[in-house]
């Protein structure tokens, strides 16, 4: 177990570097010099030389082996491909070039609104999700479960963007059930009230996708030989359910539990944005209208960051729950 | 004969589908929006609707304009249906590049094998562990008004092209993924072997024998991933990475949005439900696409 553990960490080291080659080539290589753009028209030689060395943008893309033949190692080691590896595994983003603030600042105040919409819908939509699938399962082929496949697919299909604004308008501004827009300054229960909106749309609006995912789970494993024979023998229907199908379709369900989260970052993009949340989405939404790359580098790798985590938790608990995973 | 059995599968799986009438009405809607986008596109017959008329913006329904007017005064109706010219194009330009870059480092990868596979294994995987939005936006937001000078050419990645190759660029993984393990798969089987030992070439094994096989795979995710870059469109837009110049339906639900407040539904339910009935009608026909070619892929997330 210690070893697969040891295995699937190292097997991150060239992903990282990958992904960081990724965000090097996207942000420096192929978008270029941003001085002329970030400083303006009217913008002195001076202010741009200082803003140019602040960004790095002074020094040669790539290694100069030039350098290397003189002996001058330092000279070699100082180009924007070694210093953007530095700087982004030290966690050093630099500055916005729209606030001046400092990124992991920002990222730090951001993590908190982001993590009050997220951790509660991902809760309940796996809840709900795998709660649905299993009637599902129980129903198969009946009218129910027909009608829950139909609407599934029907809620799929619904453009994201438009229910977000729906909902708000209908429910929160004709209704005034919720609060439109806004965040309060202060982490408290206040929260919960602009909070539960955005939650609810996020919730319904990926619940068709889920549905559809956990249901095939159930129902691929409630085919199986072992519960045909637990059926055989009498088991009743709510055991074979419960002992036999859900306790195995858990192995599945604990893999696919993270393909949720690349969902939970569009959500939290188009939700924050749309309810007024400070949260990351928001500030990574607002980059872009900014052209504010260097907030765009580091949500990217941020965001991998934590998605490569959740990866290999779900990893290692796959191992731990399937003992057939560490013989490969 | 690989491509005798393959033509034979086509026509197996058409048969099984045109027996569901579900299915079948999912593909009349598919050819319709299809039709109505090459109508745009000729633009013969097509009314003036965006000749802008201010003293008669957000109107609602009449005889003149069935849907009403948006805010500059253009015909609702007939925006929605430009719009399915930018959406079927922008999908279908970018299902076909990853398409492509798909289908050539799959079969490349788990063909060759050794430190070519390694090399595009750590690629996707890579690109796998960014999440989509992100890595979409990253790209997005990279190429957009980009100008490249290769080989003496001179491009500009205006608006819709660098739409094009953000999606493309990005939607490859899964398909690559899926293609390496089924030529992995059948690189050793007999029929493989067998054409190995008579000194079939390297690149006639390829294409004549292993793509042929793996093809109806292509075919799936095409189907089913079109759905996604529709949305991604509109997704793309509304951050304002995405079209800006030619009406589409994710500028119409952008702008519609606001109107909405105002009281002036018209605009943002005829681009979502535009976007509804077509992604509707893909998911069924993509399903029904994936039951007929490869019913064993139904568990595989895909």
């Amino acid at each position: 177990m210690t070893a697969y553990i040891i295995r699937r960490l190292l097997y991150v080291i060239p992903i990282l570097i990958g992904i960081v080659l990724i965000t090097f080539l996207l942000f420096r290589a192929i978008s270029g010099d941003p001085t002329d753009r970030i400083a303006g028209k009217l913008a002195t030689k001076e202010y741009k030389d200082e803003l140019r060395h602040q960004l790095g943008f002074d020094k040669p893309l790539w290694p100069q082996f030039s350098a290397l033949h003189k002996g001058d190692y330092r000279e070699f080691a100082d180009n924007q491909l070694f210093n953007h590896f530095k700087d982004t595994f030290t966690l050093n983003f630099g500055q916005s070039t729209q606030y001046k603030q400092d990124i992991s600042t920002m990222v730090k105040n951001g993590a908190g609104p982001s993590l009050a919409i997220q951790i509660p819908s991902f809760i309940i939509a796996l809840f709900l999700e795998i709660t649905i699938a299993m009637v599902c399962a129980f129903q198969r082929g009946r009218i129910l479960d027909r009608l829950i496949v139909v609407l599934s697919l029907l809620g799929m299909s619904f453009p994201f963007l438009a229910f977000i604004i729906f909902g708000q308008y209908y429910l929160a501004y004709k209704l005034g059930w919720f609060p439109i827009s806004g965040y309060p300054s202060h982490f408290g229960p206040g929260v919960l009230r602009y909070v539960a909106l955005p939650v609810v749309l996020g919730v319904i609006a990926g619940l068709g996708g889920g549905v559809r995912f956990y249901r095939t789970v159930m129902l691929d494993e409630s085919n199986a030989d072992y519960v045909r024979t637990a059926r055989a023998k009498g088991v009743g229907e709510t055991s074979v359910m419960f002992r036999h199908v859900l306790k195995n379709a858990m192995i599945p369900i604990i893999t696919q539990v993270v393909v949720i989260i690349p969902f939970l970052f569009l959500g939290s993009l188009l939700l924050e944005r749309y309810f007024g949340i400070p949260g990351l989405g928001a500030m990574m939404a607002e980059a872009v209208d900014q052209a504010d790359w260097p907030v765009l580098n580091a949500m990217t790798f941020v965001g991998s960051l934590i998605y490569l985590s959740a990866l290999i938790v779900t990893d290692i608990c796959y191992a731990m729950v399937d003992p057939r995973v560490s013989l490969r | 004969m690989p491509s005798q059995r393959s033509a034979n599968q086509w026509v197996e799986a058409w048969r099984r589908m045109r027996r569901q009438r579900l299915t079948m009405f999912c593909l009349a809607i598919i050819v319709l929006y299809i039709g109505l986008a090459i109508w745009a596109f000729t633009g013969v017959g097509f009314p003036d609707w965006d000749k802008g008329d201010y003293t008669r913006n957000n109107e609602g329904c009449s005889l003149q304009h069935w849907l009403g007017t948006d805010i500059q005064g253009q015909d609702i109706l007939f925006q929605t249906i430009y719009g399915t010219r930018v959406a079927l194009t922008v999908a279908t330009v970018a299902a076909l590049l990853a398409a492509v870059i798909g289908t050539v480092l799959g079969t490349v990868a788990g063909f060759f094998g050794g430190i070519i596979d390694e090399l595009i294994t750590w690629l996707y995987s890579t690109l796998a562990s960014i999440p989509g939005i992100l890595l979409l936006m990253a790209f997005a937001f990279v190429l957009k008004d980009k100008q490249f000078d290769l080989f003496g050419w001179h491009f500009r990645l205006t608006g819709i092209n660098a739409v094009y190759l953000a999606l493309g660029l990005t939607g490859w993984v899964g398909l690559c993924r899926l293609i390496r393990g089924e030529v992995i798969k059948h690189r050793d089987r007999d029929y493989i072997v067998a054409a190995r030992a008579i000194g079939v070439s390297n690149s006639r094994i390829l294409f004549r024998y292993l793509i042929p096989n793996v093809f109806h795979l292509v075919i799936i995710t095409f189907s089913l991933s079109f759905v996604g870059y529709i949305h991604a469109e509109v997704i793309l837009t509304y951050l304002g990475l995405g079209v800006v110049d030619v009406p589409s339906w994710g500028k119409m639900i952008r702008d519609g949005g606001q109107e909405l407040a105002k009281g002036h539904w018209q605009q943002l339910t005829a681009a979502a439900v535009a976007i509804f009935i077509i992604s509707y009608a893909l998911h069924i026909f993509g399903d029904a696409l994936r039951d007929a070619l490869d019913p064993k892929l139904r568990g595989e997330g895909i």
